[in-house]
């Protein structure tokens, strides 16, 4: 499939770096928030000129790709019916300021991707653009080859999703560490040392080859036993 | 454009507690009466504002601003009081309206309010709060604070507070009315918001270049414009540390502002920072580090670029002590301000 068109689902601080970072890429950009299209327009049309504020179902049905940008605690507030059959970008994280209480959003024993592609039954999760800071992603995006081009990790259970997702992410200005484990997303959650952190290429990969060594990839594997 | 005679220039801070030269901590009693200290230092060099924050941890002393506001009071005279920010979610807007105003009263007008939606979690189990209500908290309790404000008899009900009908609120205030600030964390929403009060806005710019805020800026202009609300010069936070030597400044800095960060990175669970983002930041980000002339040309630039209307350097961060905070005042004061002011008037010649 050839990706056109980008459809992101919140318009919050993270929304908007990915609206910009798209439009930037060449794509056409869809992007809706809570509300109405009122409610969005003005910040929209100041912030992201170029992307077509809208509603959830024109955002859908408009866009080869979606990137969810929503709070954590608030992607059940979408119906799974409206994602059915697409290609979804899960670009959020457990996050309190906006989430609240974690064990009121997410169940301990499982991965909020995995979570929530259970809810989205019918639809293709890859796990991405959810580890390094908004204002990194914004600053930080490079052309393929740039001396100072930082990476993503890209991840999901569907082998041919996660490579069209790479692909994208690298169209985006980002080099990519790929797995086809949707669970990996445990792998940069907020208390791995890639939740925040903005790295090259070999620095990503180098902490995700060897997550079990880290702190927190130690917790993870406790609570596994 | 930028108005040089009419910028304003604020120290802020969080309470963090103070180290002694060994490098032992000071009781958060010693770190309280230090503000003060300090608050008197800045009102003696002319600093416009002095702001402190309300944080309920153990590595920050003050819980109760105004408190310390009150007794910055009693030994100042011209600098502004304000709070840095004041968690409105979790507090009572009545109890916030009479704090301010008195404290306004004591000091002969001098009382700012910031509010906020506050970026740490403690203070909403311990006021009995739910974290999961962030949002509709800080609306419901906005939209009384706004009534409050008027200083007229309030009639109001809500969901998070049992309702008034009629009602004064005392005491009144000399000005009629207590000069409010949004402190705001650069949520596209957060902009339109303030812009719907008609409040002034704080933009706390903690990592990041600040140049993208600046379509932020612009939309606020936009909306107050669209939404024909009245239009303030922004304010913006960023903290810093300003030494003679630029070494030791750096070293200083990345010591404490790496700790304090790391520190609440912990909780939320982000990386602790690492050399390379602290230089970043220092360089074109937003930590304002060096000696005077580097801090005053960063400054500046900033000022320049987003078209301020006062910014406020937060200072102490981590545990620094008393001399280093006390000398990083006097030369923001003595030194830095005047050189950006300077830079900004052959700015504005050259044009």
């Amino acid at each position: 499939m050839t990706i056109k068109r980008v459809g992101i689902l919140g318009a919050g601080k993270v929304g908007i770096v990915l609206a910009g970072l798209a439009l930037d890429a060449g794509y056409e950009v869809r992007i809706s928030g809570s509300g109405t299209v009122k409610k969005i327009d003005l910040i929209i049309k100041t912030l992201v000129p170029g992307a077509i504020a809208s509603e959830n179902r024109d955002v859908v049905e408009n866009s080869d790709i979606i990137l969810l940008a929503i709070p954590l605690s608030r992607y059940k507030n979408i119906d799974p019916q409206l994602l059915k059959g697409k290609l979804v970008i899960d670009a959020m994280n457990y996050w309190w300021e906006t989430d609240g209480i974690r064990e009121e959003v997410l169940e301990p024993d499982s991965t909020s991707s995995e979570q929530v592609q259970a809810y989205f039954k019918d639809t293709t999760i890859v796990k991405a653009f959810n580890h390094m800071g908004y204002h990194n992603l914004q600053e930080d995006a490079r052309p393929k080859g740039n001396p100072k081009r930082k990476a993503l990790f890209v991840t999901g259970d569907d082998h041919k999703a996660v490579d069209e997702v790479a692909h994208f992410v690298d169209t985006m200005g980002f080099d990519q560490v790929v797995h086809y484990n949707l669970a990996d997303g445990i792998m940069t959650e907020p208390g791995s040392p890639l939740f925040g952190a903005s790295l090259k290429y070999d620095e990503l990969k180098h902490i995700i080859d060897h997550f079990n060594e880290t702190e927190f990839g130690k917790q993870v594997a406790a609570s596994q036993k | 454009m930028v108005d040089v005679n009419k910028l304003e220039f604020g120290i802020e801070t969080f309470g963090d507690i103070v180290a002694n030269e060994d490098g032992s901590l000071k009781s958060a009693a010693e770190s309280i009466r230090q503000i003060i200290h300090e608050g008197e230092i800045a009102d003696k060099y002319g600093i416009n504002v002095i702001g402190v924050g309300e944080h309920h941890r153990p590595d920050y002393s003050v819980s109760s601003p105004e408190t310390v506001l009150a007794a910055i009071a009693s030994v100042t005279k011209q600098i502004k009081l304000a709070t840095a920010v004041t968690v409105l979610s979790s507090d009572d807007p009545v109890r916030v309206y009479e704090r301010f105003a008195t404290l306004d009263g004591l000091s002969n007008g001098r009382a700012q309010v910031m509010l906020g939606r506050g970026s740490f979690t403690e203070s909403f189990p311990l006021f009995g709060y739910d974290l999961t209500d962030y949002d509709d908290l800080f609306n419901e309790k906005l939209s009384l604070y706004d009534m409050l404000r008027t200083e007229k008899a309030v009639t109001w009900s809500g969901k998070f507070r049992p309702s008034l009908k009629n009602q004064e609120v005392y005491p009144k205030t000399e000005n009629g009315e207590l000069e409010t600030y949004i402190g705001i964390g650069g949520s596209p929403e957060s902009i339109i918001r303030a812009v719907r009060f008609g409040y002034k806005v704080i933009i706390a710019i903690i990592g990041g270049q600040a140049d993208r805020f600046k379509p932020y800026i612009d939309l606020y202009h936009k909306a107050a414009k669209q939404l024909n609300m009245p239009e303030y010069p922004i304010a913006v936070h960023s903290h810093g540390f300003i030494a003679d030597n630029e070494d030791e400044a750096l070293e200083v800095a990345f010591k404490n502002i790496k700790a304090n960060f790391d520190r609440i990175g912990l909780t939320r669970g982000w990386a602790p920072m690492s050399r390379e983002q602290f230089d970043h930041e220092t360089q074109v980000g937003s930590f304002y580090v060096g000696t005077p002339e580097v801090v005053a040309n960063r400054i500046a630039r900033t000022i320049d670029l987003l078209d301020l209307g006062r910014f406020d350097l937060v200072y102490g961060a981590g545990n620094q002590t008393a001399a280093q905070r006390e000398r990083m005042i006097e030369l923001y004061a003595t030194k830095v301000i005047p050189r950006v002011k300077e830079i900004l008037k052959a700015k504005e010649a050259a044009k």
